[in-house]
């Protein structure tokens, strides 16, 4: 079942007209186990409640909202983008997608995707 | 973009094997590419320099640099004749030795920036705070600094 894992990427989803918001891809690691998969996605800014995983058709979108920074006065140099984050990956069918569960922290979502039982592999004894 | 050497017609076709028929194919592909991967470039230099704001305000300087995925012990912030300078280490998380790898975009190991004060600040009162991946140090300037109302007294 190698052709079906994460590796693809679907398209983007359509971004609404009236949003003039800035949307950026965030940088991921992607593993797997025997037991599923591990996405770490960075998202600097993103708290827990800017943070929307949704999974529709097999395909799992990330989404992170970023607050304005609190900090005033004069900005004198700007390297960063203060951009929201969004990315879409097609699921590998082995995933329970009932059992996806997600963490942030300092700003780094962890999502954990396991694998249903009967797709996890086993080992069978042969009998005689 | 393809880079092709000139060479006359009957020339042998030598420099095929050559080892520098590779280096030839790896500038092609640099031409190839399109302009996102050149802004990755850095990153397969294994370099990392994280996104760096500096501002501000009546009474203080402030830098902001987006560092996720610290541990707060493995940031380090000094400041040096009038020079701030952020650097640390982001290691990997151990949990995924074992794993399979399917993507790896994310920057492992030692980074610094650094960044020059536009204006003199109290070193003693330098204050720094790690919230959501996020690193904000707030320097106050010094007295001499600071910008200072004149009492004009009108006669």
């Amino acid at each position: 079942m190698k052709t079906n894992v994460m590796q693809k990427e679907t398209a983007q989803p359509a971004r609404a007209a009236s949003q003039p918001e800035t949307w950026c891809s965030p940088e991921v690691d992607i593993y797997e186990t025997a037991d599923g998969y591990v996405i770490l996605a960075e998202m600097p800014g993103v708290t827990k409640s800017g943070l929307e995983v949704s999974v529709e058709n097999n395909e799992l979108t990330l989404i992170g909202r970023r607050s304005p920074a609190a900090s005033g006065g004069e900005l004198l140099h700007r390297e960063t983008r203060g951009a929201h984050f969004r990315r879409a990956f097609e699921l590998d069918p082995a995933i329970d997608t009932d059992k996806i569960s997600a963490r942030m922290e300092q700003g780094v979502l962890t999502l954990t995707l396991p694998k249903a039982e009967r797709t996890k592999p086993r080992k069978i004894t042969i009998s005689d | 973009m393809t880079m092709i050497r000139w060479q006359r017609p009957e020339a042998p076709q030598w420099y095929e094997m050559a080892p520098w028929a590779s280096l030839r194919s790896e500038i092609n592909r640099l031409f190839d590419n399109s302009v996102e991967d050149w802004a990755s470039l850095p990153r397969l230099m294994s370099a990392w320099g994280p996104a760096l704001d500096l501002g501000e305000e009546k009474d203080n300087l402030w830098v902001r640099v987006e560092i996720p995925g610290m541990k707060k012990e493995d940031i380090e912030v000094s400041l040096e004749e009038g020079m701030l300078v952020i650097s640390g280490e982001r290691k990997p998380n151990a949990d995924y030795r074992e794993a399979q790898v399917h993507r790896s975009e994310r920057f492992y190991g030692r980074f610094s920036r650094s960044v020059a004060l536009p204006t003199a600040v109290n070193p003693d009162k330098v204050k720094a705070s790690y919230v959501d991946g996020i690193l904000t140090v707030t320097l106050p300037k010094a007295e001499e600094a600071k910008p200072k109302q004149i009492e004009v007294k009108v006669g």
